[in-house]
């Protein structure tokens, strides 16, 4: 028997009541294997205000490209330490920040690699459903053939992939504009 | 490796729109272009996993995390969390926050003028047992106005978050109570077109929780994405039952 999926509604302006028991900056303690990276950036609506009002939650593979999920058949190695999963919240200003380490590559479709990245889901009020969006990093070679970069059309590309930060290694910047001119890519899952 | 089966998508009109005007915080924060459709891969048919050690057992009593019982009329909140395909969703992380019963949250931001309770503060967590079952013992939260337009009310409602087996499977939403008269006036519970996904939203209440003399049991059953069926996943199915 088919049952229809329960509907979304919006997560409020008061959620952060109930979300902050989970929330976390820090994705890889000192026992996590890979290269850091400290991802920040700020959520801007339609007007450019910032939303301090948002929470961000990451998912992830490990260093190797192993996600800490029963359904992830690869024989590749798990990293007990590290779950993937996180969730931070935007301050007063509309920035996040969280560290975590850069993902493996993970199977795409028809035999294909993905580049590294994190699915990242935005919450706040005002948003009838999550946003669902992805980052990828720079200068990564695999970009170019990732299947879902492929997907978006060149020009808004950018939204994507992190920026590096000038002077600070490992420190990447990444934003999401809901809506207007560079809206970020949100994708249908 | 093998194709992996993803889940499935939504039913057109069972689900919100980003842009809703009525709820004006949605004009402002909606996006404007289309959704890129991405085919379901490793990455979205996993998802975080979260251990029983997470989860206070204490979570799942909103009415016993201070000293003194709070004010309002006590409730117990219970059902289970299945997929499409009528299978329990077991062990899954269920959130939620409410008001108070003089319908007010304890945030910062909430400006309405009625008393914060010290003995609620109107969150918790719980995870569903092996057969997808949670449960959950709070007050009825009140309705209070908000500032969408002239006269604006929410009815009385408790927010639930959901993780589900996958990143694809999450699920943020709200539970109405029966026979609430704010339900229709409502641009929040209004945003679904269909009526049928509107009216789940809507809790029942139930004898068979109902404590006597203690609390009044209501009943919300929560269906999160299922898995598409395909060859591989039939026989996985089979193998189970």
């Amino acid at each position: 028997m088919s049952l229809p999926a329960t509907a979304w509604q919006t997560v409020g302006p008061f959620f952060s009541i109930g979300f902050s028991w989970l929330c976390r900056e820090n994705l890889a303690g000192p026992g996590v294997s890979g290269e850091r990276v400290e991802i920040s950036g700020c959520i801007l609506d339609g007007d450019g205000s910032p939303v301090p009002d948002g929470i961000v939650e990451i998912w992830q593979a490990n260093a190797q490209g192993k996600y800490a999920h029963p359904d992830d058949p690869q024989e590749k190695k798990a990293d007990e330490a590290f779950t993937g999963y996180g969730r931070v919240p935007t301050d007063g200003s509309g920035r996040f920040r969280f560290t975590t380490i850069k993902p493996g590559r993970v199977p795409g479709p028809d035999g294909t690699l993905q580049a590294p990245h994190l699915e990242i889901s935005i919450f706040t009020r005002g948003l009838l459903r999550r946003l669902i969006t992805r980052i990828y990093f720079p200068d990564e070679p695999g970009n170019a053939e990732d299947f879902a970069l492929n997907l978006v059309e060149a020009g808004r590309l950018g939204t994507l992939i992190a920026k590096k930060m000038d002077g600070r290694p490992g420190a990447l910047e990444w934003n999401v504009i809901l809506q207007g001119p560079g809206e970020t890519v949100f994708f249908d899952v | 490796m093998n194709k992996i089966p993803g889940y499935r998508r939504y039913i057109s009109g069972t689900q919100p729109p980003h842009l809703h005007p009525s709820y004006v915080s949605s004009i402002k924060r909606a996006p404007q272009q289309p959704l890129v459709r991405l085919p379901h891969t490793l990455s979205e048919i996993t998802g975080p996993v979260f251990g029983p050690e997470i989860a206070d057992v204490k979570a799942c009593d909103l009415t016993r995390q201070h000293s003194g019982e709070p004010l309002g009329e006590r409730i117990i909140v219970s059902g289970r969390v299945l997929d499409e395909n009528s299978r329990p969703v077991p062990h899954t992380l269920v959130e939620i926050w409410q008001a108070n019963a003089a319908g007010r949250y304890l945030h910062g931001n909430d400006q309405h003028n009625a008393p914060l309770d010290p003995n609620f503060t109107g969150c918790g967590h719980a995870m569903t047992d092996s057969e997808g079952r949670y449960r959950f013992v709070t007050i009825r939260p009140g309705e209070y106005p908000w500032g969408n337009h002239h006269n604006a009310w929410r009815p009385a409602h408790i927010h639930f978050s959901l993780f589900g087996p996958a990143f694809a499977t999450r699920l943020v939403t709200q539970m109405y109570f029966q026979g609430d008269p704010l339900i229709p006036f409502d641009p929040i519970f209004n945003c679904t077109d269909d009526e049928n996904a509107r009216n789940r939203l809507i809790s029942q209440f139930d004898w068979k929780t109902t404590i006597p003399s203690q609390a009044l049991g209501y009943r919300f059953d929560i269906v999160l994405s299922g898995r598409e069926s395909t060859p591989m996943e039939t026989q996985a199915h089979g193998e189970k039952l």
